[in-house]
């Protein structure tokens, strides 16, 4: 891994958030919906990104698409500060795309199909002849799975998979370099689904697209990337390859997360490794470990501290006490 | 890719037949037609329509031809098939060039005070923030202020005359439009698609009028359907207090006027005028609900 | 165990569209033990919903029960009066929806939503009520329930929600409880919470759940029995077991082989269902997942295709499935 080139450099990101207060005279909170977030993203894998609703892992896709300005830290893109402002902005733009997860709503339902897909070459004027666009469309339509006839349909006309190929259009038509896909699948059924992650898939390998893959479905998540990270409460608390995250996970978060995944089979009997109580709210300043409050190894050093990630073995950090090479010494 | 189709035993024509009613079943257009009560708005709105268009040619006489020997004849006897009115002219003409004036300034007014309020709603609801709570303050003060007082301030300013009608009228309802136009943009701003065309590099121009107005029509257009009755209204209101159309061009609002001070002797007068306004404003909201049980499926039953 | 309470036989529950018929729940047949889980398993549109909402006679307007009978404890839930249904709806069958957020009403207190079931089917004075709904809310994990009980439902989690949920379902001591898609709005460590705890109260009550999913990780882990649903129809229904070890409709295979799992291989191609589920105003003259089928013969689309049991317990709908002949899974397709 390390050889590879760092497409996408997460630096030390935090973005919270002001949570207006109703009552005259209290002042805002903050709400941390990222803290020291750290990553790297090289060029061509896929990165997956899982955590429970409110872990942070949607606002980190749109800090990296810029539709969040993050509070502190810095993101580099191919070396770079990434701005989307000015001249060179615009050519950014280009390069790092978004598909979001709702199939129904991402779409302008009074435009097209046609009229979607062609949208972001007119905008960056990539083709400037109509018919070459046109042309375009359709190539891009063939490449997405969908019947090229239907450029003239509206998107209430598609059904949800569909929806979410005019969605990878879209985004495919300014040729990204990287693409944030933001729990693509969730809204999809179990047999779409499928179709939806060949594609990706199958389009990584056509194009060599690299993937920043947020979603909350471990098999999901397993099943696209290259490696994970698990956030929990706008932390990353583990990074590594993705098979090491289902033979052995370090964090006790991850231990309970992979615990609570339902069966693959009626023999199979899991161990139940719970988490007591529900995750704590997000708002305000927390010090220590963020799974603290229920985590089963809690120690006084958890209450006070925050563990920061380590590399454990080649590749697999994990932001924990337990494996803090320095108690164990 | 081509999809192999359910269809069985089914024949190819019988599919075929049954997209074709699904497609008829969901065009707009056959929607609105099931809807009886706004077929029944959209005929009484094309009859007002026509009424004024087609005035010259109906008109069995001249609106302003004054003829004192034949004033306050009651309706269907004689020649004036609805009557004379004080100065002897003939009723029937007069409420026909009425229907003429008063669409005309109900249309205008509602397409003056529509452009402008879409625009001060898109920019505010887009913009948010300072802008938005100017404007919106702005809106209020106009809104606080009784429309009628409105109305004949900014006539007495301006003076009379059917331009300056529809102006007074179309800056009374530039803040409604506003209000509605807002509310939907900033519910459309926050979709999903307007943030994925931030991503995809679209100006905030591009995104306000290729994406955002275009969403927001039906709630115009149903908006806009709706208040041409109230500016029928509005135009009727003004005319009756002597500050709309003037004397003696015919307009509804004004011949209910000059019906008004013989309600016992000749009754006519003011009840064809007023049924007329009546029925008009009554068309326009049935067409205006109509459109919205076709734009908005959701409000439906 | 074996005692019958619900059962439910050739439902057809029809929508009268404007472009007409949908054949939401096209025949179906089924019934329920006491103490048993059944799951229903199909994905967006197969009538898996619309079936549920049948058995708690919730039905929209345009739907309407065209055929079959519903009986509960040998009664015809489909004559009951509305007065009858109101006590049928609280007392005998209790659903459990999939946004919890929107199925408490958001301007009244918990507590008060829990008393005014209770004294409405119960008929229990104030006190007595408020002391049962407290006693519910312990039992279902939400710690602190006198607090809990005065607070709004935007105030707790959805987790939360879903638990006060259950714990009004319970406290009308209802004996089915129809669980639609129950954990699907929630977080994985919560929908382990609460599968556990719906597991842990059916054994205590003996109440027989109804569960309906798309995920086939949930049925592995709840259910007794499972039904298949395609198109408004079952297309296969089996023992939890049978089922995973020996499925027999070319549907089943589809849908076990598209869920990723965590033990296959990564990054390969899963194996998908071609197309999309057919317009259920189209269904219902022939077998309804022809078209998208490998191993679809001629007679797939001249015939519907019978539910048989092949094996005890074990029914399926397909035509190259019957005692004369065999399918085996991933054999070739033999129709290019």
């Amino acid at each position: 891994m390390a050889n590879q080139e760092i497409l996408l450099q997460i630096k030390d990101l935090s973005k919270s958030f002001k949570v207006g207060s109703r009552k005259l005279g209290v002042p805002a909170q903050q709400l941390h919906a990222l803290s020291h977030v750290d990553l790297e993203v090289y060029r061509g894998e896929t990165l997956g990104i899982i955590g429970e609703s409110g872990c942070g892992k949607s606002t980190l896709g749109r800090c990296i698409v810029g539709l969040h300005t993050p509070t502190s830290g810095e993101l580099m893109f191919e070396g770079s500060p990434l701005s989307f402002s000015g001249p060179q902005g615009k050519g950014l733009r280009r390069k790092i795309q978004m598909i979001f997860q709702d199939p129904y709503s991402s779409l302008d339902p009074r435009k097209t199909c046609g009229k979607i897909v062609e949208e972001p070459m007119v905008i960056h004027k990539t083709v400037e002849d109509r018919a070459q666009r046109e042309e375009r469309v359709r190539e891009l339509m063939g490449v997405v799975g969908l019947d090229a006839q239907h450029v003239h349909r509206f998107p209430h006309e598609f059904s949800g998979g569909q929806r979410q190929r005019i969605n990878i259009a879209r985004a495919l038509s300014l040729s990204p370099d990287l693409l944030v896909c933001d729990e693509p699948v969730s809204a999809l059924d179990v047999s779409i689904q499928a179709q939806v992650l060949n594609l990706f898939g199958k389009l990584q390998k056509e194009f060599g697209l690299t993937y920043v893959f947020i979603s909350h479905d471990l098999s999901v998540i397993r099943h696209i990337s290259d490696r994970i990270a698990i956030m929990y409460l706008g932390q990353v608390v583990e990074l590594c390859g993705a098979e090491g995250i289902y033979d052995s996970p370090l964090h006790p978060y991850t231990q309970a997360l992979l615990s609570a995944i339902p069966p693959a089979s009626p023999f199979e009997k899991k161990k139940a490794i719970e988490l007591s109580g529900d995750i704590p709210s997000p708002i305000g300043d927390q010090v220590g470990c963020p799974l603290a409050s229920r985590c089963p190894h809690c120690t006084d050093r958890c209450r006070r501290e925050c563990p920061q990630l380590t590399e454990q073995t080649d590749g697999h950090q994990v932001a924990c006490f337990l494996y803090d090479k320095e108690r164990a010494r | 890719m081509e999809e192999k189709v359910l269809s069985g035993s089914i024949s190819k024509e019988a599919q075929a037949a049954m997209i074709r009613k699904e497609r008829t079943a969901n065009n707009a257009w056959h929607k609105f037609c099931r809807n009886k009560s706004a077929v029944v708005g959209l005929v009484i709105v094309c009859l007002m329509i026509l009424m004024g268009v087609l005035a010259p040619l109906l008109s069995p006489y001249d609106p302003n031809q004054i003829n004192v020997l034949e004033t306050y004849l009651p309706p269907f006897t004689g020649s004036h098939l609805l009557g004379t009115d004080d100065l002897g002219r003939d009723l029937l003409s007069r409420l026909l060039y009425g229907a003429q004036m008063s669409i005309v300034v109900a249309i205008g007014a509602t397409v003056l005070g529509g452009v402008i309020g879409i625009l001060l709603g898109l920019i505010s609801g887009y913009a948010g923030g300072v802008v938005d709570a100017v404007i919106m303050r702005i809106m209020d003060g106009m809104f606080a202020f009784p429309f009628i007082l409105l109305s004949i301030l900014l006539v007495t300013i301006l003076g009379s005359g059917v331009f300056n009608v529809i102006l007074a009228i179309g800056i009374g309802n530039v803040p409604r439009f506003a209000r509605v136009v807002r509310s939907k943009v900033i519910v459309t701003k926050n979709e999903e698609f307007c943030n994925a065309e931030r991503i995809l590099g679209a100006s905030p121009l591009r995104i306000m009028f290729s994406h955002i107005l275009p969403n927001t029509v039906s709630e115009v257009v149903v908006y806009a359907t709706l208040n041409i009755g109230s500016a029928i209204i509005s135009e009727a209101s003004l005319s009756f207090l002597g500050l709309g159309i003037l004397i003696p061009t015919p307009s509804w609002g004004n011949i209910l006027r000059g019906g008004r001070g013989c309600l016992t002797t000749a009754p006519h007068i003011a009840a064809f005028s007023g049924l007329l306004i009546f029925v008009a404003v009554i068309g326009f909201n049935l067409v205006g609900d109509g459109i919205r049980d076709v734009m908005d499926p959701k409000m439906k039953k | 165990m074996d005692e019958l309470i619900l059962e439910v036989n050739n439902l057809k529950t029809y929508f009268f569209l404007a472009s007409g018929v949908a054949k939401a729940v096209d025949g179906v047949s089924f019934q329920l033990h006491k103490g048993e889980t059944l799951g229903v398993v199909g994905e967006s549109g197969s009538g898996k919903s619309v079936m549920s909402k049948c058995v708690i006679r919730l039905l929209e307007k345009v739907g309407r029960i065209v055929e079959g009978e519903i009986k509960f404890d040998g009664q015809d839930v489909l004559s009951f009066s509305e007065k009858e249904l109101m006590a049928y709806r609280g007392q005998d069958v209790s659903m459990i929806f999939q946004d919890p957020m929107t199925s408490l009403d958001p301007v009244f207190r918990i507590g008060d939503q829990m008393m005014e079931n209770l004294r409405i089917h119960r008929g229990l004075e104030k006190a007595e009520a408020k002391k049962v709904a407290i006693e519910a809310l312990r039992s279902v994990g939400i710690p602190n329930p006198e607090a809990r009980f005065e607070a709004y439902p935007f105030e707790l989690s959805g987790g939360m929600c879903q638990r006060v949920i259950i714990a009004m379902a319970l406290c009308c001591n209802a004996r089915v409880v129809v669980a639609d898609e129950p954990t699907t709005a929630l977080d994985v460590t919560v929908q382990a919470q609460v599968l556990r705890l719906l597991k842990k109260l059916q054994k205590e009550t003996g109440m027989a759940l109804m569960l309906i999913t798309h995920n086939l990780g949930v049925v592995w882990d709840m259910c007794d029995r499972v039904m298949v649903m395609y198109a408004g129809k079952i297309v296969e229904t089996a023992a939890v077991k049978d089922l995973y070890a020996n499925p027999l409709h070319p549907y089943t295979w589809g849908l076990l082989d598209s869920m990723p799992s965590l033990s296959s291989q990564r990054k390969t191609a899963l194996k998908t269902i071609a197309g999309t589920p057919p317009d259920l105003r189209l269904t219902g003259t022939c077998c309804n997942f022809y078209n998208r089928c490998p191993y679809a013969r001629p007679i797939c689309t001249e015939q519907v295709p019978e539910l048989v049991e092949l094996e005890p317990g074990h029914l399926v709908a397909c035509h190259r499935q019957c005692k004369s002949e065999t399918l085996k899974r991933g054999e070739d397709g033999g129709n290019g």
